[in-house]
């Protein structure tokens, strides 16, 4: 069973390793996102680090959301899905090793480069730690939630959109205690309650997600 | 095992569509005769408000709308796990029939609550802790029915989408606290079952014959729909 996981984790970090424009794409994606926002609302240093965290968990909600639909999608696409759900090992191992590649070469790299970004909206730098660790804490979950609008919307037309219309709203309880942990922060208050939290729920969706995407990929490959 | 069978009996489309008529023509008619007494007594009985004048009179459809509106998300994922769990066509049917009423009330439950917000806070919307989760709710339910939208076999539409409905469902508790945590300017709820209510009772009862019309509306909108669903696909 770890075997089968750890077996399909190296597969896929081997995949995006060789098509490493992918990876470069949802992460660049994150970074002009973020440089969008001083141009639309203006570069007036208070109001920036004010919005900052924020700003960057938005972005990181939406590049995160952005590379969700190649999570299954080729796999499906030349039936390497249906033979993974027709083999030995148990349907949730097999969601949940998925997930943690996506992680690996989504939602990592995002959480390495997110204090490049706060450099940019002149974020104080004592707040560095509390916002890396919220990211870290935080884009699993939102992998893991997603991955099961992803399983849904398999093979659908439109289905880029539609699982934006179906993830964004349960992402909203991630997005209040991720940005929130780093405003606590920024108030010189401990940001412990919303970090807990976070992981809370990380904990929470580890032990759920799994199943739940299993069930839908059954339901989408049908 | 005989109690099993007509438990079962009605979960057949077939002999679910005639009751399902019956059912729904006297929960129109029944919503139809208390919305009337509802809407007699919300504006010609209930005093005028002391402080909000007479714009606290869209109470009388505000609060219930919003009581429709997170009950029906709440049952129409029960008839989901129950369609998951049972396999059975109408349990599905029922999801997918509720959910156009439950977005309904939201939509006139953030509607209503605008215009009185207008006159009482001075703003048409202000981002507090249960606008905004019954505007989440609003897209929840709106992701329901676009998924199943876009699905074209009708059994796996309904599988999926009664798995949304539950992630939902597990989800908008958690949703709740979170944005009641973020911000919170909403009065707390007005009527509560352990303490005796802080409004006259005219107002009250109102509202709660408004509450009863809703139910009945949407009883008999879902089984009309669902009619309609059943001719559709049997």
């Amino acid at each position: 069973m770890i075997a089968a996981a750890r077996c399909i984790v190296a597969r896929d970090l081997l995949l995006a390793l060789r098509r490493r424009s992918d990876v470069a794409t949802a992460l660049l994606f994150f970074v002009i996102v973020a440089s969008l926002f001083p141009l639309g609302v203006g570069a007036e240093p208070n109001l920036l680090r004010a919005i900052a965290p924020g700003v960057i968990w938005v972005a990181a909600l939406l590049s995160s959301m952005l590379s969700l639909g190649r999570l299954f999608a080729a796999d499906h696409a030349d039936g390497t899905l249906e033979q993974m759900l027709l083999g030995a090992a148990p349907v949730g191992i097999v969601a949940a090793a998925k997930v943690l590649a996506h992680w690996l070469v989504s939602g990592l790299p995002l959480v390495a480069i997110a204090p490049l970004i706060a450099l940019q909206y002149d974020l104080p730098a004592p707040l560095y730690g509390t916002l890396v660790l919220s990211l870290l804490l935080g884009t699993p979950v939102l992998s893991l939630i997603g991955a099961v609008g992803a399983a849904l919307t398999l093979g659908l037309r439109g289905g880029g959109v539609l699982l934006s219309l179906l993830v964004l709203p349960l992402y909203v309880p991630v997005l209040i205690f991720g940005a929130g942990s780093v405003d606590m922060a920024a108030a010189g208050l401990s940001p412990q309650g919303q970090l807990q939290l976070l992981a809370a729920m990380l904990v929470a969706s580890a032990a759920f997600a799994p199943w739940a995407i299993a069930a839908a990929l059954r339901i989408s490959t049908e | 095992m005989s109690a099993a069978i007509k438990w079962f009996w009605f979960a057949s489309p077939q002999t679910f569509f005639p009751l399902a008529g019956t059912i729904a023509r006297a929960c129109w008619l029944g919503s139809a005769l208390l919305a009337a007494a509802g809407l007699y007594v919300g504006f010609f009985v209930a005093p005028t408000d002391a402080q909000q004048g007479e714009a606290y009179r869209v109470i009388f459809i505000h609060v219930p709308a919003a009581w429709m509106s997170m009950f029906l998300y709440v049952l129409m994922a029960f008839w989901a796990a129950l369609g998951l769990a049972f396999n059975t066509r109408l349990s599905g049917m029922m999801a997918s029939a509720l959910a156009p009423t439950g977005a309904l009330f939201t939509f006139i439950a953030l509607w209503t609550g605008a215009l009185w917000g207008r006159p009482t806070w001075g703003a048409y919307w202000v981002w507090d802790a249960r606008l905004t989760s019954e505007l989440i709710l609003l897209f929840l339910y709106l992701g329901f029915m676009a998924l199943q939208a876009a699905i074209d076999d009708p059994r796996r539409a309904d599988r999926a989408g009664a798995l949304l409905a539950i992630v939902g469902v597990v989800n908008v508790p958690i949703i709740y606290y979170s944005v009641q945590w973020w911000n919170t300017l909403h009065q707390g709820a007005s009527v509560s079952l352990m303490r005796s209510p802080s409004m006259a009772s005219t107002m009250l009862s109102g509202m709660l014959l408004m509450a009863l019309a809703f139910w009945l509306y949407s009883i008999a909108a879902a089984l009309t729909r669902v009619r309609c669903i059943i001719r559709e696909r049997e």
